[in-house]
């Protein structure tokens, strides 16, 4: 046989890679998502759906706009695009109008991520950097209407607010928000607020399945959840601290944001020891905000500021030398060759 | 039981493709190419010329130096050429080139009068003579590892791990010749003065693992099996120390540093044949595999065959085949000639047609520290790579990049295709280049400094 004739390629070993890429992880995310999505359909209509595609639509249009101004290669089927644009619909209420939510595509996609060099680079949460800028909007922001509502898909929005559970905990009312909402309403997720947010059992379905497929580890979403179950069961506000720890933990987008925004690979540490650390200063901050902010939500900010952390965590967290005995420190070698 | 290292991947291992054949014979090549470097350290020195007849087990180089190991003839018939010739390394190394006659007459063995009581310096210049090497791949001459090793061992461990995919060689091997193997272990604790000797086999193999224990228990060997997890690098030195015994290797030393000396099943069983048999390593097993191949087989081959021959004794290639390796796919190195020679630490020629490789245009990082999670040596190659695009050699130096032992884990398991370990070779050169550039200028203003000196003193004088 004449091996001349092939077209044979030199490369580096190793010459076997595992299949999984960044398109599966994305794909994977999405897919841990799509509970919750459901939900969110039978909780506040047909709009939620249309919301989170016209949303994840004009990421991936964003993406694919800026990459080929640029005359850069298109990334939109790395789907990370797209799960940003999921991840900004499920963090909006569903009456938000649709230029608000294509506003904040631009604001995740050209902003945050591609300005400072595409995927893997930007140094906040995309979708929840888009959630800070949409606030500038605060009325259409926080008009919240009531579970098992059907919205209409167009049209004005009735100015109608209906009060979520963050707002009675802001007003430490647990009272009244346990004569609104019961605790099983509080998991399965009838109650008000962002679209993608109010099921927690739904998304931790969606968490454990992540973990199962290793994609995430245990240790953000617990460090995080685990330091703000601890601090408001330590600190209630009323006379029931575990009610009000299952309201805290069960309420807002608590568990979202740790099982889905804190744990982006991008803007959070690289080691375990790290994921604990950014954890326990995201529920840290977060307690901090909703105790004493003048905002009733605080996650969305405590990852935010976390994420501004990392690279200090990063620099900080090496792991154990291979070879030199745990209680002896490595020696210092001395930079050299500068 | 055994512990674990940290880390590692664990690859669909393509094992089936091959190992439940028998090894077969390849047909005798009609030349062979003998490089003088098939070991690490320093090349042989040719001692035949061209146009002499010699015969199966004949040195035809002669070690140089200390860290080196003799080569011999592995067919009989001419010699037609003493050149440098293509090695599978990718550069041209000095060779001898032998014409098969096809009438494999061996050389003249005199194989030890009592093995069995022999001295450890006897049984160093035998396995010397013998040109041992590492045969699991790394080709470190077995006699400096025996030597070294004496009186700082307490754990002699014989490696049949072979964690690399598709590759069987070691494992058909221990099936189809386990006494070389115990025979081997029995000089080896008798060498090292060990009561027992490990012999390390992953899960993925118990049918020789179980043969294994049958026969130890009725030849009552000085052998103890050790079923580890199958998950790469198991097989690498440090990692397999550790996961035997619990120790870690410190940076920069070798297995010998913490008790252990650890030997390939083929090693071992050439020290046997060497010291029962007189036989040189003239010949061993090479696993051809890969989706590219027609025909997955195992073949006992002489040292030198060129690997278009296996290939050929397969059938051939595939069409669309894109890439051959010689090692394992994790390791190997990619050919481009296929006249490169099957060398003593070569266990497989691999061919790949489909997309095994995954590369896509544009890598990009995407943070998830998965290269961390796997990483046995404890490194963060996420921000070595980092390091090693910013050319910054000092940040990379105190982020122990010299500890890597280009595994390949991290490039493996990267979701954003980085080129991890190609980075991290080159930014290894570069650091080594940076020491060498800085020594000799070191030297140089310390001789000009004296000679200013010495000037100063012949003008006052």
């Amino acid at each position: 046989m004449n091996y001349k004739e092939l077209n044979l390629i030199g490369s580096s070993s190793p010459h076997i890679r595992t299949k999984v890429g960044a398109g599966h992880i994305m794909g994977e995310v999405i897919i841990a998502l799509l509970p919750a999505l459901g939900f969110a359909i039978y909780n506040f209509g047909p709009r939620a759906l249309v919301n989170t595609l016209v949303s994840m639509l004009g990421c991936c249009a964003f993406e694919w706009a800026y990459r080929a101004l640029l005359k850069k290669s298109n990334t939109v089927f790395d789907f990370s695009a797209a799960l940003t644009g999921m991840l900004i619909a499920f963090v909006c209420p569903v009456t938000i109008p649709y230029w608000i939510l294509l506003a904040g595509d631009f604001f995740a996609i050209v902003i945050v991520k591609q300005l400072f060099g595409g995927v893997g680079k930007n140094f906040l949460n995309p979708a929840l950097a888009a959630r800070a800028f949409m606030l500038s909007w605060a009325g259409e922001m926080s008009t919240w209407v009531a579970p098992r509502t059907q919205t209409a898909l167009f049209g004005a929005v009735d100015a109608v607010t209906y009060p979520t559970p963050m707002a009675y905990l802001h007003e430490n009312n647990l009272e009244g928000l346990m004569n609104t909402y019961d605790l099983p309403d509080m998991l399965v997720g009838f109650i008000g607020g962002s679209i993608g947010e109010v099921s927690a059992l739904l998304l931790i379905l969606g968490g454990a399945w992540l973990i199962f497929r290793r994609i995430i580890t245990w240790h953000i979403p617990v460090s995080y959840i685990g330091t703000v179950a601890v601090l408001t069961f330590l600190f209630p506000r009323g006379n029931d601290p575990l009610t009000w720890m299952l309201y805290n933990v069960l309420g807002g987008g608590l568990i979202l944001g740790a099982l889905f925004m804190a744990t982006d690979y991008v803007t959070s540490p690289v080691s375990h020891t790290g994921h604990v650390i950014f954890g326990i200063g995201c529920g840290l901050i977060t307690v901090f905000i909703r105790y004493f902010g003048g905002y009733s939500e605080g996650v969305c900010y405590a990852i935010l500021m976390m994420n501004l952390t990392v690279w200090i965590i990063d620099k900080n967290i090496h792991p154990h030398r291979f070879g030199v005995p745990k209680a002896q420190k490595a020696p210092k070698k001395e930079a050299e060759g500068k | 039981m055994a512990q674990a290292f940290f880390g590692g991947i664990h690859p669909n291992d393509h094992k089936a493709a091959t190992n439940k054949k028998p090894t077969e014979t390849l047909p005798p090549p009609a030349q062979v190419v003998i490089p003088m470097s098939l070991h690490i350290g320093a090349p042989c020195t040719p001692c035949v010329a061209v146009g002499d007849h010699v015969r199966v087990g004949q040195p035809v180089g002669e070690a140089s130096a200390f860290v080196s190991a003799p080569v011999h003839a592995s067919v009989s018939g001419t010699v037609k050429a003493v050149e440098p010739r293509i090695h599978f390394s990718g550069v041209p190394v000095m060779s001898v080139v032998i014409e098969n006659d096809f009438n494999d007459t061996p050389y003249d063995r005199t194989p030890p009068r009592d093995p069995d009581h022999l001295t450890a310096e006897q049984i160093c210049e035998i396995v010397k003579n013998a040109g041992i090497v590492g045969m699991g791949g790394a080709t470190f001459p077995t006699h400096v590892k025996i030597s070294s090793g004496l009186g700082k061992v307490d754990t002699v461990i014989v490696n049949a791990s072979e964690c690399e995919a598709y590759i069987t060689s070691d494992h058909r091997f221990l099936l189809e010749h386990p006494d070389d193997v115990i025979g081997g272990m029995k000089v080896l604790a008798r060498l090292f003065g060990v009561d027992r000797v490990h012999i390390a086999i992953e899960d993925n193999k118990a049918n020789a693992a179980e043969m294994l224990k049958l026969k130890i228990e009725s030849e009552r060997a000085p052998v103890v099996v050790d079923i580890l997890r199958t998950r790469y690098p198991q097989g690498a030195e440090k990692q397999l120390c550790q996961s035997i015994t619990g120790r870690q290797v410190p940076p920069g030393a070798l297995p010998a540093a913490i008790g252990c000396a650890v030997f390939n099943v083929f090693t071992t069983a050439a020290i046997y044949r060497a010291l029962y048999y007189g036989e040189p390593v003239t010949h061993r097993i090479v696993t051809v595999s890969g989706s590219g191949v027609v025909e997955p087989k195992n073949f006992y081959c002489p040292i030198g065959t060129p690997i278009q021959d296996l290939l050929d004794a397969c059938g051939g290639v595939k069409k669309s085949t894109f890439k051959i390796i010689v090692g394992g796919p994790m390791m190997g190195h990619a050919q481009h000639d296929m006249a490169a020679p099957v060398g003593k630490g070569t266990n497989g020629v691999l061919a790949f047609c489909e997309n095994e490789e995954r590369n896509i245009p544009e890598p990009a990082c995407i943070r998830c520290g998965k290269c961390v999670s796997v990483c046995p040596m404890h490194l963060q190659p996420v921000f070595l790579y980092q390091y090693e695009q910013a050319g910054m050699l000092a940040e990379l130096e105190q982020n122990n990049i010299l500890d890597c032992i280009e595994c390949g884990s991290c490039a493996y398991i990267c979701p954003g295709r980085l080129h991890l370990v190609q980075a991290f070779r080159a930014g290894k050169q570069r650091i080594n280049n940076a020491k060498a550039a800085a020594k000799a200028a070191a030297e140089k203003a310390a001789k000009k400094e004296q000679e200013a000196a010495a000037a100063k003193k012949e003008g006052k004088a």
